[in-house]
């Protein structure tokens, strides 16, 4: 084991601004003033994939992983949160379901997300062609609200697997928290890069700023990673981040070079170019393979995993391409060299 | 009294890297050494990698996003 003195004291973020009833109640019952309680027909009236639902739930969530300070940490186990909760958490989960085909053909998925496609639109392939530095930044900023807590949501997984399975996921764990070492944790990574790319490296420090395409995929994380019954998912979640980061990253990386970035913001994803190629096989062989041979009822479950987070990660493209081919920017508080002459929130298109 | 000896996993995938339990030094036909402190190490067979002897999924079948159904092409930039 290696020590290291130098890490930063660890220091909880204050609660964001609400964006509706929602999350206005949510945030009442975090700060101990209970007043009017989230129930299924207010829910009924928000958008599941609405920025008040989303960040409602991920303040709920995020008492499980660093909390706010102002906010009591008993309330993690609160039945006054965790009823609340449920409603929003079955919310987004039915949509979810409607909005994914289904199936129990893991391998067809699989092979669907290991197919390279160099003419593609997404984040990353615009990023590499032609993105400027603002763009990169902001894209660093809302990928924050997961990496600086990367791999934490699918460590929740590790008691509700058994066996070899169990095994490859820890060993893929393992690396992601720097195999020893603090120093090579990828979130340690994550924050370096911000650093040298001038933004706050601070945990939670652009959760104000995150629009609830953002928000939403990390929800779905904590969500799978919470439930048990959800393993598979959370498998599938896992899984196509392992498959389809190696070559993201690749193009990441190069659209940094192309844009001058320091060694730092490149380190970060030069780690995840040859670490996720190693992850993508433990993933498919190491998990996978014999979490389906010891659970087979799973593989509904693995399926909606995969479709799911593939959703949620074209829902999060769409919202930065968009936004960003009409020269707006995509964080609701816009960075300082965001274009100006739309540096309102209401601009940015839902 | 005699132990089993420690022996280290390789394995083959079908369609991509071989799999190395690490932390491992590697030896290049040139006599340039690489290390990998890495618990799994994933290591080229393609030679098609960027970052050889470390598998970078350079392996992967690419196909144009027109052979894909439902698949978008890039038009987000002027090229």
């Amino acid at each position: 084991m290696t020590s290291d003195t130098a890490m930063p004291a660890v220091v909880a973020p204050g609660l964001p601004a609400p964006r509706g009833p929602l999350s206005a109640a949510a945030f009442d019952t975090l700060r101990g003033s209970p007043g009017e309680q989230i129930d299924a027909a207010a829910v009924a009236q928000a958008d599941p994939y609405g920025d008040d639902l989303q960040l409602a739930l991920y303040c709920c969530y995020e008492l499980h992983y660093r909390g706010f300070s102002g906010v009591g940490a008993d309330l993690e186990w609160d039945p006054q949160l965790l009823g609340p909760r449920r409603h929003l958490e079955r919310a987004f989960l039915a949509t979810l379901r409607a909005d994914v085909p289904g199936g129990t053909d893991v391998s067809a998925e699989i092979d669907a997300l290991l197919v390279e496609t160099p003419d593609a639109s997404g984040v990353s392939h615009y990023l590499r062609r032609c993105g400027q530095l603002w763009q990169l930044r902001e894209y660093v900023a809302h990928r924050s609200l997961y990496h600086l807590k990367e791999a934490d949501p699918q460590a929740w997984v590790i008691p509700r697997l058994s066996g070899p399975a169990k095994t490859a996921l820890v060993t893929v764990e393992h690396d992601e928290y720097g195999a020893g070492n603090p120093r090579r944790m990828h979130s340690r990574l994550f924050g370096d890069m911000m650093s040298e790319l001038g933004l706050c490296p601070q945990y939670g420090a652009y959760l104000d700023a995150a629009p609830a395409a953002t928000l939403t995929e990390v929800n779905f994380m904590s969500l799978c990673g919470l439930h048990r019954a959800l393993r598979g998912a959370l498998i599938g979640q896992f899984a196509t981040v392992e498959l389809t980061s190696s070559p993201g990253s690749d193009r990441l990386v190069r659209a940094m070079r192309r844009l001058g970035c320091g060694p730092a913001a490149i380190e970060f994803y030069a780690e995840h170019v040859e670490a996720d190629a190693a992850h993508e096989q433990l993933v498919r062989h190491g998990v996978i393979t014999p979490l389906l041979a010891s659970e087979p009822e799973l593989a509904t479950d693995v399926v909606f995993g995969i479709q799911a987070a593939t959703l949620l990660a074209d829902r999060f493209s769409d919202l930065l391409l968009r936004n960003w081919t009409a020269s707006q920017p995509t964080l609701r508080n816009p960075l300082p060299d965001a274009p100006s002459q739309v540096a309102t929130r209401q601009k940015i298109a839902p | 009294m005699p132990t089993e000896p420690t022996r280290r996993r390789i394995t083959v995938t079908e369609d991509g890297p071989i799999l190395v339990q690490g932390p491992v030094e590697i030896v290049l036909a040139d006599g340039q050494e690489v290390i990998s402190d890495r618990a799994a190490t994933a290591l080229c067979t393609c030679r098609r990698s960027r970052r050889y002897p470390f598998c970078d999924t350079s392996h992967r079948r690419r196909v144009r996003t027109d052979r894909i159904r439902g698949a978008e092409a890039d038009r987000t930039c002027d090229r």
